[in-house]
């Protein structure tokens, strides 16, 4: 038994995301149990928990590619109201090219494997409006550059690039547009250790560089430590603790969470 | 005048729920600390000496109690504070100091020490200079400052630990034996920025391996053995 936190006193702004109640279900399977998340503007939220336990359906909800049964979800950006959820598909999809990111752990689910890289990242400028081909270079290239893709290999399609080149592309393409939220599901998965480093290095880099407020899904729980504020964990579709990532690393109070964090020790 | 720190009932046990049992690491204990003043932690191994630290840290959640904090932003209670105000207060006004440094691939020693400064929002440069006298102060051989620390050894990673965890003055600072397999040019330089910051005005709790390096620094003792008195005056101590 521990004590209720209270309300945030010091940080007074309004967090950039706020999930509440969200409940989905595929069938006789429910992904998602009454999910409430909040993340703050800046922060990075770690999302742990056993395979099925929902995470990627959570990670899908908030890139508005799908719709709970029930929930509502707000993201504090100018000229954006109300539950999210609500939209129409062309005001989903709109937002979602202009002010989130994301990035697969299945670089096919985000790529298009046979044209350029910098085709692909062009091409979410595009989405959003960008017609001038020399911009439509330029900012391409910019973002590749921050993802530390390595721009002699600009035209060479992903299909021919390794997986973490590959990963670099997706990230270059969820940045393009600067987004306010930067998804990430498992960024670091089946990349060998090397590779990981640096891709995890590069995210550490945009978040302090540019302040960018990421929920990032990952089984590799080094990862959630050097990234990760604070940590929620999910275990059957709910949420059954959450925390600053250093107290759910070393002072789990949830028996599951207690054997997530022993068995990777 | 208000302390820095006010310490009230506070309570701490562990449940391990694979062994189906709890057991208590602390039970209602209560001081206060005011600036400037530095509190020993005493107690055999297992006393609860770290849990208590990394209780007023937040990394270990307390079961009961306050633990008043007089912030920039006025009285707010640790025990209780939402997770991204004491994320705040651990950028702005709480350090925690260590034997151990949490070194993070292709961030060079000198990066990695200027970073508190960087977050504070100090320009590059600025940080980078601080950065490299305190790396200086602690004995860290120059060829060393644009490396990476992972490789560095046991003792080299310590000092650069030391380097970022004091290169900021905090109103609040938690010292988990900084001193442990450190050589003594390095203890003493540590001891003197401890002094310094005292002086300043940080608030300081501390368990020292060996307490005889800080004793001219130490105002009080609190002891965390069972069955020991609350705490104990300077006068009274042998340290
Ligand atoms: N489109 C779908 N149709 C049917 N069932 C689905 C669908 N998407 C997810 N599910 C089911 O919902 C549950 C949650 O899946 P989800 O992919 O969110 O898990 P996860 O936590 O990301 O797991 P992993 O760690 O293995 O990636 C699973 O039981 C999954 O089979
Ligand atoms: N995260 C934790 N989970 C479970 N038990 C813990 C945890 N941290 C500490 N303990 C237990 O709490 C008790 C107090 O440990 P603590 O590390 O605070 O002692 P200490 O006084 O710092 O000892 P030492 O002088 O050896 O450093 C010990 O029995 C320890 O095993
Ligand atoms: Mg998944
Ligand atoms: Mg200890």
């Amino acid at each position: 038994m521990t004590l209720t936190l209270d309300a945030p006193r010091i940080v007074t702004v309004d967090p950039l995301l706020e999930l509440h109640g969200v409940n989905k279900s595929y069938g006789p399977v429910v992904a998602l149990r009454n999910v409430h998340a909040t993340v703050f503007p800046g922060e990075v939220l770690g999302i742990v928990g056993e395979s099925g336990s929902g995470k990627s359906t959570l990670l899908r909800m908030m890139n508005l590619e799908e719709t709970p049964d029930s929930g509502s979800y707000t993201l504090d950006l100018p000229d954006v109201d109300g539950n999210l959820f609500e939209l129409d598909r062309f005001a989903r999809r709109m937002l979602c090219a202009t002010r989130i990111g994301i990035v697969y752990q299945n670089p096919h689910l985000g790529l298009l494997m046979k044209h350029s890289s910098s085709g692909n990242v062009a091409e979410r400028l595009l989405v959003a409006g960008e017609r001038r081909f020399a911009v439509l270079r330029e900012k391409a290239t910019d973002a590749l550059a921050a993802s530390e893709f390595p721009l002699e290999r600009l035209d060479a399609p992903p299909i021919e690039l390794s997986g973490g080149m590959q990963q670099r592309v997706q990230l270059a393409k969820a940045i393009a547009l600067e987004p306010a939220l930067l998804l990430l599901d498992e960024p670091t998965t089946g990349l060998d250790v090397s590779v990981q480093a640096l891709v995890l290095d590069t995210l550490k880099r945009l978040q302090q560089d540019r302040k960018i407020t990421m929920v990032i899904v990952s089984h590799d729980l080094g990862v959630i430590r050097t990234l990760a504020d604070r940590v929620m964990v999910m275990r059957r579709g709910e949420v059954v603790e959450a925390g600053l990532a250093d107290q759910i690393f070393q002072d789990p109070q949830h028996a599951y969470t207690q054997q997530l964090v022993h068995a990777k020790l | 005048m208000t302390p820095v720190l006010d310490i009230r009932g506070l309570t701490k046990g562990f449940t391990m729920h694979h062994l189906g049992q709890g057991f208590a690491a602390f039970d209602d204990i209560s001081f206060a600390v005011a600036a400037g003043e530095f509190v020993l932690l005493k107690g055999a191994n297992g006393a609860g000496k770290s849990t208590l630290l990394r209780t007023l840290y937040r990394s270990y959640l307390p079961q009961a109690g306050q633990v008043l904090f007089q912030s920039d932003h006025g009285l707010i209670d640790l025990a209780r504070a939402a997770d991204v105000d004491i994320t705040h207060l651990r950028r702005t006004e709480i350090g925690f100091v260590t034997q151990f440094l949490v070194a993070r691939p292709r961030v060079s020693a000198e990066a990695l020490v200027a970073e508190p400064l960087r977050v504070a929002g100090v320009p590059a440069e600025e940080a980078l200079v601080e950065a490299r006298h305190w790396l200086r102060t602690f004995g860290v051989k120059e060829n060393l400052w644009p490396a990476y620390p992972t490789t560095f050894s046991g003792g080299e990673q310590q000092k650069v630990n030391l380097a970022r965890a004091l290169i900021r003055p905090q109103k609040l600072l938690l010292l988990d034996e900084p001193t442990a397999s450190l050589d003594a040019n390095a203890r003493a330089a540590l001891v003197q920025r401890l002094a310094d910051l005292k002086a300043q005005g940080t608030a300081m709790i501390g368990v020292f391996h060996h307490p005889g390096d800080v004793e001219h620094l130490i105002d009080r003792v609190v002891d965390l053995s069972p069955n020991a008195p609350a705490t104990e005056d300077r006068h009274d101590v042998v340290v």
